[in-house]
């Protein structure tokens, strides 16, 4: 018995020292170099209700990435059968994914165009006649591909966020897909939120269209818009009276260009005005497609649009070799910055809506963990009193049992990287309380048994014995009903339930396993005759 | 030290008659007041909608933050004070709408109607109708696994129906009390009441689970005695531990309610009704349920034989 006692004591003592090494790096920075590679330095990792920061859920409406690319299918059609010479009435998208197009002419030559390879992703859903020789042909794009769109769209909106994030610079980031279309971001220490809500929920859709200098831009104000023409708007603030003012723009709908091209975006200085503004540079590819497009349309304007917002339409005076461009507007630095940056990072393919945004300032992170210490302080404390006040000796056996099942909770929370959150805290605390619930009922049992007049020795086997079951039984259902809590719940709700089973586990572990090897060896080594309980 | 004489001899189960009153008072009070407010009151984790908490650097009345919010034009914005003094707590209810900007504009009007005071916003929460509802449903999951795995655990360590609905009825008796001292207090129904209701049931449970460990042992050591003189003896014997664990429990959750600050506030009022009625039920809930089933029912059936 006595060896036994040597081997768990330096067993216990190990898996002591060892979570004591665990919380260290929480505590202090100063810690020698050879401490990282044996021990695993992690500090404990705070909740955003501790920290202050920001989380965002953001939903990709992947819908939209597929009416975008009917879109270019559409106009890609439009072309063609302009180039065929086929007379086309109507052509127009319809809900997500169909177009409707009315044509006329002889069947054969549509039939023929339609069925080219590039066209046969969209089946034709339904073919009518309307009147005499007119056609009425609704296309649908397959439900395959529709998927395959979405399920991109969703995976390269969260590499564009992340690309987005890491260079706005923010620590430690949490960036993850939640379920099939929703994008879950956690910026802790976040100084200007709204900064990062703009910067991340912008689609940054860039994209380069001809102004429409025949048609006529009043008439298409009142309503009639030519076939193939679009109005969008510029917005411009007035500096000196933050008037807004949206001036529109007729523009040929077909998009000619877009920032899938751009190899680079900077911020940059007007030289003549100290202005800041985007200067663009293009790979290959947009290089020679924008020496095209320039050389093909010299004296015309080009629009450059963002989101469907015109920032510019400058005229074309040549052909621009050389793949550079330039975005002026009346920008701060900071908004070219940002501009920049999701020119960099790219479009995100579909636009994003948020639909969950919780951000805690610092101050009231820096409360919460000053309310949350104190808490905890005082509630160790008068527990650990009165222990001592109730049950004597014994009662300080359960008080080091009491500490030991702090320090493992803490070190266990660290080195799984589990966060510690406000409720976390409160977790801790009841805990706590619930830990000397196994302490008594094992105590009081002793003390029963003592009653009817057993020796110290068969009392504290028994009382072990009989109290295990009952402190299995109710420890296990908390435990129940904390995993279920940790399924289901959320943000500071999950650090509550994660606090709760750890303290629960490692209590049942101090509880049984600890304060018993201090009983054996007061009891068998001392040699106490009569136990303080 | 001993807090309770060894030798006690209450008689608990005795009084069950008057407990019973007590008890099915307070769970019809609690479906009235539920029922008399339209359901509970959802907090922004379950309706959607927004949530700011501001704090001024010098002193301003509630209601001139309420004029403030009704000249952005924000009429359903609620108003209420909020833990520390010049502390507020914004709501606005809307299940629909651009939640975000909307919020954006509360905070920039009133950063400006109040520039002299230096407002500082501590803490915003937007949560869209969608996630809302999501939630309402996982919670619903929750609790409801919760029993299931709990009634499970318990029929399989005690190998008697009766227990586990003892248990049950406990429970269901302890959740339905707790929702009901929300309703009547007018806590908002968060997420964090969420996890108190759950961590209740484990509690409860944990409580009737002590108790009716020592009737299992009782039973096979006192066997004259009837049924209800077995469980007044079990809950005698194991008095002073439910009195102590109830009272370290309360003791560490009081220190909370005072001293954790208002974020956590409605969760330690919660968790207070919440350790009342766990100990309560255990004694007088699920222990004369046992009794019943075990003295009308189970008996009718040996009778029958």
């Amino acid at each position: 018995m006595l060896r036994g006692l040597k081997w768990k004591f330096i067993l216990y003592a190990a898996i002591t020292l060892f979570a004591i090494l665990l919380l260290l790096p929480t505590f202090t920075s100063e810690l020698p170099p050879w401490f990282g590679k044996v021990i695993p330095t992690e500090k404990i990792h705070l909740g955003l209700d501790l920290q202050g920061g920001m989380h965002l859920i953001l939903e990709v409406e992947a819908e939209k990435a597929v009416e975008s690319y009917v879109e270019r299918i559409k106009n890609n059609l439009r072309d063609d059968l302009k180039e065929k010479g086929i007379p086309v009435g109507k052509l127009e998208r319809e809900k997500t994914d169909q177009i409707i197009m009315e044509a006329s002419g002889e069947k054969e030559k549509w039939e023929k165009l339609l069925s080219e390879p590039r066209y046969s992703i969209m089946h034709e859903l339904s073919s009518s006649t309307l009147e005499k020789g007119i056609w009425r042909l609704v296309l649908v794009l397959d439900s395959k591909q529709a998927d395959q769109i979405k399920k991109n769209a969703i995976d390269q909106a969260l590499e564009t966020i992340r690309n987005r994030i890491d260079q706005f610079g923010v620590s430690e980031p949490e960036i993850t897909l939640q379920g099939t279309d929703r994008i879950l971001i956690q910026l802790p220490g976040i100084k200007d939120p709204q900064r990062a809500i703009n910067l991340i929920g912008q689609t940054a859709l860039l994209e380069f269209k001809l102004l429409d200098e025949e048609g006529n831009l009043e008439e298409a104000l009142k309503g009639t818009i030519p076939e193939g023409d679009i109005v969008l708007y510029q917005r411009s603030v007035d500096p000196k009276t933050g008037g807004v003012k949206k001036i529109p723009y007729l523009l040929k709908e077909k998009t000619l260009m877009t920032g899938e091209v751009l190899k680079d975006a900077r911020v940059a200085l007007d030289s003549q005005f100290h202005e800041p503004y985007v200067a663009m540079e293009f790979d290959d590819i947009g290089a020679k497609l924008f020496e095209q497009i320039t050389g093909a349309n010299v004296k015309k304007r080009l629009a450059i649009i963002l989101d469907n917002n015109v920032y510019s339409a400058p005229v074309i005076q040549e052909r621009i070799a050389g793949g550079r461009a330039q975005i002026t507007g009346r920008f701060d630095t900071k908004e070219a910055s940002d501009l920049s940056i999701v020119l960099r990072a790219g479009a995100l393919p579909a636009p994003v809506k948020i639909i969950e945004q919780r951000t805690v300032g610092p101050s009231l992170g820096q409360d919460s963990i000053h309310k949350g210490i104190i808490s905890t302080t005082i509630s160790a404390v008068l527990v650990v009193l009165f222990m001592i006040f109730y049950y004597r000796f014994s009662g300080v056996i359960a008080d080091i049992a009491l500490v030991l099942n702090i320090i493992m909770t803490l070190a266990t929370l660290a080195l799984f990287r589990a966060t510690l959150t406000l409720p976390g805290i409160a977790g801790l605390v009841l805990s706590i309380g619930m830990a000397v619930d196994a302490n008594i009922l094992i105590h009081e049992r002793i003390k029963e048994e003592l009653r009817w007049g057993k020796t110290i020795r068969a009392a504290i086997d028994q009382g072990y014995h009989r109290a295990f079951s009952a402190i299995i039984d109710s420890n296990l259902t908390t435990l129940i009903a904390g995993v279920i809590l940790y399924q289901f719940g959320t943000g500071p709700v999950k650090g509550f339930a994660v606090t709760l089973s750890i303290g629960i586990l490692a209590n049942l572990f101090t509880a049984i396993y600890i304060t018993r090897w201090v009983f054996d060896f007061v009891t068998l080594k001392v040699g106490v005759k009569r136990l303080s309980i | 030290m001993e807090l309770i004489r060894p030798d006690t001899h209450f008689d608990f189960i005795g009084k069950k008659k008057i407990t019973l009153w007590i008890s099915t008072a307070a769970i019809l009070l609690s479906f009235a007041s539920i029922l008399y407010h339209g359901g509970l009151r959802y907090g922004v984790d379950f309706a959607g909608g927004l949530l700011i908490q501001i704090k001024f650097s010098k002193p301003v009345s509630i209601s001139e933050v309420r004029n403030a919010l009704e000249m952005t034009g924000s009429k359903e914005a609620m108003v209420q004070a909020f833990g520390g003094e010049n502390e507020f707590l914004i709501r606005v209810e809307k299940s629909s709408a651009d939640l975000d900007s909307m919020s954006k504009s509360i905070q920039t009007s009133l950063q400006q109607q109040f520039k002299d005071k230096t407002l500082e916003i501590r803490r915003a929460e937007v949560v869209g109708p969608k996630v809302g509802k999501d939630l309402k449903t996982k919670a619903l999951w929750a609790v409801g696994l919760s029993f299931l795995g709990i009634l499970i655990y318990v029929a399989f360590r005690f190998h008697q129906f009766s227990y586990g609905l003892g248990g049950i009825v406990a429970l269901f008796h302890d959740v339905t009390v707790v929702y009901g001292a929300i309703s009547i207090a007018n806590v908002e129904y968060s997420l964090n009441i969420l996890a108190v209701v759950l961590t209740i049931i484990g509690f409860s449970i944990n409580d009737t689970i002590v108790i009716f460990d020592r009737v299992r042992e009782n039973i096979k050591k006192i066997r004259k005695e009837n049924l209800e003189t077995v469980m007044n003896v079990s809950i005698n014997e194991t008095l002073g531990r439910t009195i102590l664990t109830s009272g370290t429990v309360m003791m560490v959750v009081l220190i909370l309610f005072f001293f954790g600050g208002e974020v956590i506030h409605d969760f330690t009022f919660a968790l207070i009704v919440g350790l009342v009625t766990g100990t309560y039920s255990t004694v007088y809930i699920a222990s004369p349920v046992v009794l019943f089933w075990e003295q009308h029912i189970s008996s009718r059936k040996r009778v029958r034989r």
